[in-house]
């Protein structure tokens, strides 16, 4: 397999992987990391390529499972990454920096969120995949992911409700 | 009554049971840019879903591709070394007398015929040496006349 033929098959998919991979380690850096090390190991073994039933599938679980070792390896050392946002607030337009500052809020609600629902929050509402090719990424069954994802929907409004209703009550 | 509909597909929504279509239907609805009071709440949520689609991966991937040391190759090169050593073997035999032969047929010719007839005269030597063997032939066929003489002593003490 040449170069060209193997980006053919990577391009359509690698903001996905990137973006899956951002959502789990929250840093941009360390998702670009994790996405080049993902594609790596996918060139790496590009001899069996033909063999996976679904390479965008196949890689979304190398992702998952990537960044989950990520993760486990960064609780050992007990780094933490810190998201401030106060740049953003510059903005002179009130109306603008509101508007801003309550999706930045989703951001931030979607994080304090377990792993497993912002995957599928990234999955479907994100990336709209099919519940099936979802089950098939995270290794769920069908139902499993429509009550994680009907769980973590329902998290985000109850606290966008609260949030917006901040100002006003 | 798109508002009706909308309500009821973010119901749907919300317990996971919406398809993606209608799912596309909710998110074109709160890009406009006034939706309904009381569902403004969800506006920032489908605001931050379809801004994080645009979000793209910039880094470059260094695809190297492996060196696997290629086994065909050794054939090449002994073919190719076996092929030099057929063009240059005829330029090494001209220089023969470094081996101590000769390099002109006749010449050779005669130098074996030499070393031939040399190795006859000594043979033939030898066949004269051997020819000595005929005196013992000789000697053999007068012991034979001793069995004459046995035979008269037999007649002698039969009587």
């Amino acid at each position: 397999m040449t170069q060209t033929e193997f980006l053919n098959i990577v391009m359509p998919f690698k903001d996905k992987v990137f973006r899956l991979a951002k959502r789990l380690l929250v840093s941009t850096e360390e998702a670009e990391d994790a996405t080049q090390e993902v594609l790596l190991k996918l060139w790496n073994n590009k001899a069996k390529i033909q063999e996976y039933k679904n390479v965008e599938a196949f890689s979304m679980t190398m992702t998952k499972n990537f960044c989950f070792d990520k993760l486990k390896s960064k609780q050992s050392q007990n780094l933490k990454i810190v998201h401030s946002n106060y740049e953003e607030n510059n903005t002179p337009l009130q109306k603008q920096v509101e508007l801003n500052d309550s999706v930045s809020w989703v951001g931030r609600i979607i994080e304090e969120l377990p792993e497993q629902q912002r995957m599928i929050i990234q999955l479907r509402d994100i990336e709209e995949y099919d519940y099936d090719e979802i089950a098939e990424m995270l290794g769920m069954n069908n139902t499993a992911v429509r009550v994680t994802l009907s769980r973590a929907r329902k998290t985000i409004r109850e606290k966008l409700t609260n949030t917006h209703n901040y100002g006003i009550k | 009554m798109v508002l009706n509909n909308i309500e009821k597909l973010l119901e749907k929504y919300e317990n996971g049971e919406t398809t993606l279509k209608e799912e596309q239907q909710l998110k074109h609805y709160f890009s406009q840019e006034t939706v309904a009071p009381h569902l403004e709440m969800y506006k920032p949520m489908f605001d931050y879903f379809l801004g994080n689609q645009q979000e793209q991966f910039t880094k470059d991937v260094p695809l190297k591709t492996k060196r696997r040391f290629n086994y065909k190759w050794i054939s090449v090169a002994a073919v190719a070394v076996l092929m030099l050593g057929f063009y240059f073997t005829p330029i090494i035999d001209d220089n023969c007398n470094d081996l101590g032969t000769y390099c002109e047929p006749e010449q050779a010719l005669e130098e074996v015929s030499k070393q031939l007839a040399m190795i006859s005269s000594h043979f033939n030597k030898g066949t004269q040496a051997v020819g000595y063997l005929g005196e013992v032939d000789k000697g053999t066929a007068t012991l034979g006349y001793l069995n004459e003489i046995e035979n008269t002593t037999n007649i002698i003490f039969k009587n």
